[in-house]
């Protein structure tokens, strides 16, 4: 870990092995499948859900300032806490909230590299119990650094002024247009493709076969081959911005390029969009547009 | 309680490649089904046996699976 650009973003299971029950360490587990915490976590981290506790449920929508606020004041997390976040698919949501709580200006938020698969590949210790928690009441939250959001309108300009790189990290048949959302889930669009521009690297080019980041060469390597080289600002999108959350925290802490949005609206937004441009078909070789 | 017998294999579904995966947590097996790419998980079983789990993740996948739609490009 020790070349990436913010190597202290990340930490080892054996790590979160010695320091889960530290009293400033708070450990949550943010599922895709929310139903995963329950098959047993790793002993004393508490489970957020995506769907419920990291939007807001009404609006389509980060969480607000408060929101962000009540949540760790319900999960007993101060401002000096560190929190670790883990999950499910690589921590697809892990990064998320990651994201929610760099938005917010939570200094110590790490990723347990590996998230979810590595904890179970190495045999180790899973707790059905949920830990009882003390709630606080103290945690303000900054006014969200809308610096690592991309909205809608910026996506707009980007693609017409191409005055960012755009990534899309889904599959390479949801770029295409091919299906229109992963296998096996719901069609969540009226169109399929990708927005005109973009470059597909879809997000498990980041991640090892156990779950953790490829190592800071790789990264280099993988994203510099598709022209992002944190030369110019980068937007990541994917389906409803988990994946895309993903790939923002290894351009933005792991290779550590400045200028890094995740845009949450995502295909989710722009394929329902009336009138958007839509690009279909396979993605062009790099050097090719 | 340790994860034991953890063990990963790929099958074709519809057409799909599909991750299973499956494990043993004390006297219950845990087993799930993920398209491999994105790699989002499709079914979550637990069951007496590996068996039975697998079974089950794979047939609640394979359902899920035959609704994706291929469109023309």
């Amino acid at each position: 870990m020790s070349d990436y650009a913010h190597p202290e973003v990340l930490v080892t299971t054996q790590w979160v092995a010695d320091h889960a029950a530290d009293p400033n360490v708070r450990v949550v587990e943010i599922d895709v499948d929310t139903k995963a915490y329950d098959e047993g976590h790793v002993p004393g981290a508490i489970a957020w859900a995506w769907n419920t506790q990291l939007c807001d449920t009404l609006t389509r929508d980060i969480l607000s300032k408060e929101q962000f606020e009540r949540l760790n004041n319900d999960a007993g997390v101060g401002n000096n806490t560190t929190l670790v976040l883990y999950g499910d698919n690589n921590n697809w949501f892990a990064a998320w909230a990651f994201w929610q709580a760099k938005i917010y200006g939570h200094q110590d938020v790490r990723l347990m590299d590996g998230g979810r698969k590595k904890w179970l590949l190495e045999g180790r210790e899973l707790s059905t119990e949920k830990p009882a928690v003390k709630p606080a009441s103290g945690y303000r939250a900054s006014d969200g650094d809308l610096s690592l959001r991309a909205f809608l309108t910026q996506v707009q300009e980007a693609e017409r002024s191409h005055g960012a790189a755009m990534i899309d990290v889904r599959g390479p048949q949801e770029f295409s247009g091919e299906i229109l959302a992963p296998p096996g889930l719901p069609e969540t669009c009226q169109r399929g493709g990708h927005i005109p521009g973009a470059r597909n690297v879809p997000w498990a080019k980041a991640a090892n076969e156990d779950g953790t980041f490829k190592s800071f060469d790789e990264l280099r390597q993988i994203y510099g081959g598709e022209g992002v080289d944190g030369s110019k600002p980068v937007i990541a999108y994917c389906r409803i911005g988990e994946r895309s959350s993903h790939t923002w925290f290894a351009l933005k802490y792991l290779l550590g390029y400045d200028n890094v949005r995740n845009y949450d609206g995502s295909w989710t937004e722009w394929g329902n969009l009336v009138g958007a441009p839509v690009e279909r078909g396979a993605a062009a070789a790099a050097g090719q547009r | 309680m340790r994860v034991e017998e953890y063990a990963e294999r790929r099958v074709e579904l519809e057409g799909w490649p599909v991750n299973v995966t499956s494990w043993r947590l004390g006297e219950t097996w845990h087993a799930k089904a993920d398209n491999v790419s994105p790699g989002a998980t499709l079914a979550r079983i637990a069951a007496p046996s590996r068996q039975e789990a697998e079974e089950k993740a794979i047939a609640r996948a394979q359902e899920l699976l035959s609704r994706t739609h291929r469109r023309a490009v």
